[in-house]
């Protein structure tokens, strides 16, 4: 009994979650476009997040490299070692990383932003006005989210490499040159493509349930608090999801 | 008043599972008249107010504006009888990441063809002085007292200048002094605008001071009306309870 209500209520907020999707990319296409507020939500989401970001990123580099090493000095393979960090970082770590601190901050900021705006009327306020509130709110952060969080991933991405090479020069000796040569003789277009590819589709997750859960927010302040919390839980789940079916559609294309 | 009505409710019903809110609940508002909808909490105002601009839709029955049934309309159709409707909300509803500048830009730049910022400008400050509050402009509402926060709020519903004005408890969780002074600024808005009021209400001063005319919204319907003297003078033991 439990069992079929747990599903059906799953499979009741996976349909509302598809149909708020298809109803942002109706909203997307029709004017008018809400620029500045898109800009403005750009300048957040992008600009505020960068710093938390770069910081992860560098440690993350920092933190694998020196962690990789001592198995690579075993099998006397140090030279190889930001070749194997690079790989992981780029098609892997840095854009799953950037996409879980968004879901984090971005996720969880949208969500409570927009259900709070929903228990104290705002939501409606637009509405009456006659603004559509879907437009204004949800369409410019969603893309927003789906501009940014690319950008962010590809930062992070340098950032992480930075953090690498320090990493790789706190044992041993590699010079910037031959890190950074190493680095693109074994990462092709290939290898980043797909990395990139797949951030603008957790953008969009990002983007969709902060949204979602903001926008049908309920019970008062407690029902916002859930909102924020669900947003984050939801989008990080779906953020490994995404990337499962990134990997295997990569393979499948013969991005490997 | 012989002139057709502004806003007409017709045999309105609105249900939420076996609670019946509305039941046959009918009203006309004309223009430049001022009625409030006088009902106990949860009986069914709020309810009617949201079918009124839209927000909630009706089971049965028709609500014409402007001769135009809202239920019938489609979204960019109500926006543009939205224009024309102001909307004053309970919780004052302003936007808190905006200052109180940009909270009245808001539906001034969605709607007005005209938005040089000198223009612009000069409605924010006109609004503003109708609810004497000019000195606020730039402030965020976070830094405003609950009193000046409703005159915002009614700054901002006037900056389109509505032909209509729905006011939602507007006096909800003011002081008496404060309750009184916002419904005299709505009486003054009334007269300043030639605006029609249709006031929710459970405070009897604000219904006084406000409103030329009263609807007591009991069971779901228009149980009685009439000015609020002639109300107080009928002997029906649920329309004595609220005079008590």
């Amino acid at each position: 009994m439990f069992y079929n209500k747990a599903l059906d209520s799953f499979l009741e907020e996976a349909g509302d979650i598809s149909r708020f999707t298809a109803k942002f990319f109706r909203e997307f296409l029709k004017p008018r476009y809400e620029f500045s507020e898109f800009l403005r939500q750009c300048f957040y989401i992008g600009y505020k997040s960068f710093g938390l970001v770069a910081v992860t990123a560098f440690i993350m580099g920092l933190v694998i490299t020196i962690q990789s090493r001592p198995t690579l000095v075993e099998f006397g393979a140090e030279a190889w070692l930001p070749k194997m960090v690079s790989i992981s970082l780029i098609r892997e770590i840095a854009p799953v990383i950037t996409a879980l601190i968004c879901a984090g901050k971005i996720g969880s900021g949208i969500g409570a932003e927009l259900g709070s705006m929903r228990v104290t009327e705002q939501i409606d306020a637009m509405e009456v006005s006659g603004t559509n509130p879907f437009k204004f709110l949800v369409v410019t952060r969603v893309t927003a989210c789906i501009t940014m969080v690319p950008i962010l991933a590809v930062l992070a991405i340098a950032v992480s490499l930075y953090g690498a090479y320090l990493g790789c020069n706190i044992h041993g000796v590699v010079s910037w040159k031959l890190f950074w040569n190493q680095v693109f003789e074994t990462n092709t277009f290939s290898d980043v493509v797909p990395a990139v590819t797949k951030t603008f589709f957790f953008g969009l997750d990002i983007g969709i349930i902060g949204c979602f859960k903001g926008y049908f927010s309920k019970k008062g302040t407690e029902g916002v608090g859930r909102s924020a919390n669900s947003a984050v839980v939801i989008s990080s789940l779906l953020i490994f999801v995404l990337d499962l079916v990134a990997v295997q559609i990569a393979d499948l294309l013969g991005f490997t | 008043m012989s002139e057709k009505p502004i806003l007409e409710i017709k045999n309105l019903y609105k249900w939420f599972g076996e609670n019946h809110v509305l039941t046959d609940f009918s009203l006309d508002l004309h223009k430049g008249e001022s009625i409030a909808v006088l009902g106990k909490s949860g009986s069914g105002k709020s309810v009617l107010i949201k079918c009124v601009i839209g927000l909630m839709q009706p089971d049965k029955g028709s609500i014409n504006v402007f001769d135009l049934n809202v239920p019938d309309l489609n979204d960019q159709e109500l926006d543009k009888i939205r224009v024309r409707i102001g909307f004053l909300f309970q919780s004052n509803a302003l936007y808190d990441s905006m200052t109180v500048r940009e909270n009245l830009e808001f539906p001034l730049r969605r709607h007005w063809l005209d938005t040089k910022k000198q223009s612009v400008d000069e409605l924010v400050m006109e609004a503003l002085e109708n609810v004497g509050l000019k000195e606020t402009v730039d402030m965020m509402p976070s830094e405003l007292s609950g009193g000046m926060r409703k005159r915002i709020s009614i700054a901002r519903t006037l900056i389109l200048k509505p032909d209509i004005i729905l006011y939602d408890e507007p006096t909800t969780g003011l002081d008496p002094i404060t309750g009184k002074e916002i419904s005299r600024l709505m009486v003054d808005v009334q007269k300043k605008y030639n605006t029609s009021s249709l006031i929710i209400s459970h405070d009897l001063n604000c219904v006084n001071i406000a409103a030329d005319k009263v609807v007591m919204l009991i069971e779901g319907r228009n149980y009685a009306e009439g000015t609020l003297e002639e109300l107080k003078k009928i002997d029906d033991k649920k329309v004595k309870q609220f005079f008590e």
